[in-house]
């Protein structure tokens, strides 16, 4: 599969981040004025008017586990995923990126294989240092390899919501990053709140202008609950047609971007409002549960979940 | 390191038009109830003076209402005991309401004694609740809100309605929305001015929000109707705007999501003003308040409680 280069995670601080870009946390915090929102729906059930069906795409294994700053070990990594794949969960994340030096590696047994892509010309260059262009040639060779090995390849856009050198990103920019990749040849392309500061606002907004571009059911989710505010983001995404949402089990997966904060959203809090609105999932929420229980002794850490938090059964 | 310039951020841009069947409101009331309900449910005792001073940070946010401390028996809920000091020292702000809880008459005289403009009174659907917390039956409970409802109606002072176990109680399990309604229209009729909806365990998700509303909608006009919603399985926030899209536009928050779950250790229990605004602001809703001030406020009184701060915009912010 390939090592991870270490300049894919470079990572900044948010305290360097906020003195390096003083307007930062300001511009987080200020009210943005945008005038009243009008949400998308003709009618009131398009509240509650759902997706009968969601897949959820478990990404603990991977970007979970990757951003925890405890090391697991090998056996215990292969035990959690185990006990991950006797939930129901349809999809579990264990892939690690690759990039044009490592395509020879996709015949050494990867059965997906996902590209990283990103809305924001800064964070493409500071993460994988490259622009986006660029990122975009590289990821045609590794999809045009993997195609070739009947290998599917799910795309991931970052700083879909925000970008944390650049502030806020016009989802026109988002819009062309995902139709490039669509164009490809991924399967389903993840929209990433990677810092998390989207809101139902922008996330609406969002959507509206990748729509028009690509069919809702090849797009995912994928949001970060650094500000609280996944839940209702993925309810938005819901209402106007999304059906996959990644998350991670017990929230693993902290922030890079901001020291103590949280990352990834609960796979449990997420189950627990789709089970609540009547959607299915296929997945059994008290096994997830014993997942998470089960990795978050491991890594001798809280769980970030709020349902196994209340550990109540209902 | 040369800072990028302010017109890099984008200027009001304009709002996503789809629909106009059913916007947003354009101003959502936040009601912070954290020197109440917050610090009711906190282990730690907090003098009177600390709990001012928070009052007093609170009134500098530009929060219109701020619930202050309850009229309860000191027997039951110690943390209230100084009551009317709280109530008599207090800065008011002007343009701000400092509403308290009148459980009974009695409580109501002492509140009107100490000053008190408003109160409020709670009521539930579950017997086994009012049991438990109240420690007398719904129609008793009842009795006592009307008696409050009529003494606070000739004295001029405005009386806000709670029903609480709206979408799930811990001993009842389901309840009914059609309970809730009957209830809601109940203490409406009685001369609540505005009726406030508790997920009190915080169980209820969008869909058991929608139905729950859609139902009390039907008995008191949505105007009249606030959501009470706590985030112990993580669900306020999403709760709260399908609330929203309904057009509920008051929203009950507590600073640093302050009071835990006494039905679930270790749980979270009232959802935080600091994520509540950030989520009404990114929506382009206005709220009056400054979000920076409210997290000055919940570290400080962080700070006092030795207590993490709830709220996942403080966390992200550093603001421990």
């Amino acid at each position: 599969m390939g090592n991870v280069p270490a300049a894919l995670k470079h990572c900044l601080s948010y305290e360097q981040l906020t003195r390096d870009y003083p307007w930062l946390a300001a511009w987080l915090q200020r009210e943005k004025v945008r005038g009243a929102f009008i949400f998308p729906a003709d009618s009131r059930n398009a509240i509650t008017d759902l997706p009968k069906f969601v897949k959820i795409v478990e990404v603990g294994p991977r970007d979970g586990l990757q951003n925890e700053k405890e090391i697991v070990p090998t056996d215990v990594k292969i035990q959690f995923i185990d006990l991950l794949s006797k939930t129901g969960l349809p999809a579990i994340e264990a892939t690690s990126f690759v990039s044009s030096k490592w395509v020879p590696q996709i015949a050494a047994g990867a059965t997906e294989v996902a590209v990283f892509g990103s809305a924001s010309e800064t964070f493409s260059r500071k993460n994988i240092n490259c622009s986006i262009e660029e990122s975009m040639q590289r990821f045609e060779e590794v999809v045009r390899a993997a195609k070739e090995l009947q290998i599917p390849v799910r795309g991931y856009v970052s700083c879909v919501l925000g970008c944390p050198y650049e502030g806020d990103i016009e989802p026109s920019k988002v819009t062309k990053v995902v139709k490039t990749l669509y164009g490809m040849g991924c399967y389903e392309i993840s929209l990433g709140d990677t810092i998390g500061v989207g809101t139902p606002g922008s996330m609406a907004r969002l959507l509206d202008s990748v729509k028009k571009e690509v069919p809702m059911s090849t797009l995912a989710v994928h949001c970060h609950d650094t500000y609280g505010q996944a839940l209702a983001n993925i309810l938005v995404a819901l209402q106007m047609g999304v059906s996959v949402v990644d998350s991670s089990v017990a929230g693993l997966g902290g922030c890079p971007y901001a020291k103590g904060a949280s990352g990834n959203v609960s796979t449990e809090d997420v189950l627990y409002m789709l089970h609540g609105l009547g959607v299915e999932t296929g997945v059994d929420l008290s096994k997830v549960m014993e997942a998470g229980d089960f990795i978050c002794k491991a890594l001798n850490r809280k769980t970030n979940s709020k349902v196994a938090q209340a550990k109540c059964r209902l | 390191v040369v800072p990028l310039s302010l017109s890099r951020l984008r200027p009001a841009s304009q709002a996503v038009a789809v629909s106009s069947v059913n916007p947003l409101p354009k101003q959502v009331k936040i009601v912070e109830v954290g020197p109440r309900d917050g610090l009711q449910n906190e282990k730690l005792t907090v003098p009177t003076e600390v709990k001012l001073q928070f009052i007093d940070m609170l009134s500098e946010t530009g929060l219109p209402v701020i619930e202050a401390t309850s009229f309860v028996s000191p027997k039951w809920i110690p943390q209230m005991a100084d009551q009317a000091e709280v109530t008599q020292g207090i800065r008011k702000r002007p343009g701000v309401v400092y509403p308290v809880l009148a459980p009974n008459l009695k409580g109501f005289q002492a509140a009107v004694k100490a000053g008190a403009d408003e109160v409020a009174i709670f009521s539930t659907v579950s017997e086994l609740f009012a049991m438990k917390n109240a420690n007398c039956s719904v129609e008793e409970s009842l009795q006592r809100a009307e008696e409050v409802t009529r003494a606070a109606k000739a004295a001029g002072v405005r009386v806000r309605g709670y029903v609480s176990c709206v979408l799930g109680c811990p001993y009842e399990g389901h309840v009914s929305p059609d309970k809730v309604a009957q209830m809601a229209k109940h203490i409406y009729a009685m001369g609540c001015y505005e009726i406030s909806l508790g997920d009190t365990i915080g169980v209820g998700t969008p869909g058991s929000m929608r139905a729950m509303l859609d139902a009390v909608s039907k008995e008191v006009p949505v105007d009249r109707l606030a959501v009470h919603c706590h985030d112990t399985y993580g669900q306020a926030l999403a709760n709260i705007l399908v609330a929203l899209q309904m057009g509920v536009s008051v929203v009950d928050s507590s600073v640093a999501g302050l009071g835990g779950c006494p039905y679930a250790p270790g749980a979270s229990g009232n959802v935080a003003t600091e994520d509540l605004v950030y989520m009404l602001h990114g929506l382009g809703i206005h709220t009056g308040v400054d979000l920076q001030k409210v997290m000055d406020a919940g570290a400080f009184i962080c700070r006092f409680l030795n207590r993490r701060t709830s709220s996942k915009v403080a966390q992200a912010s550093c603001r421990l």
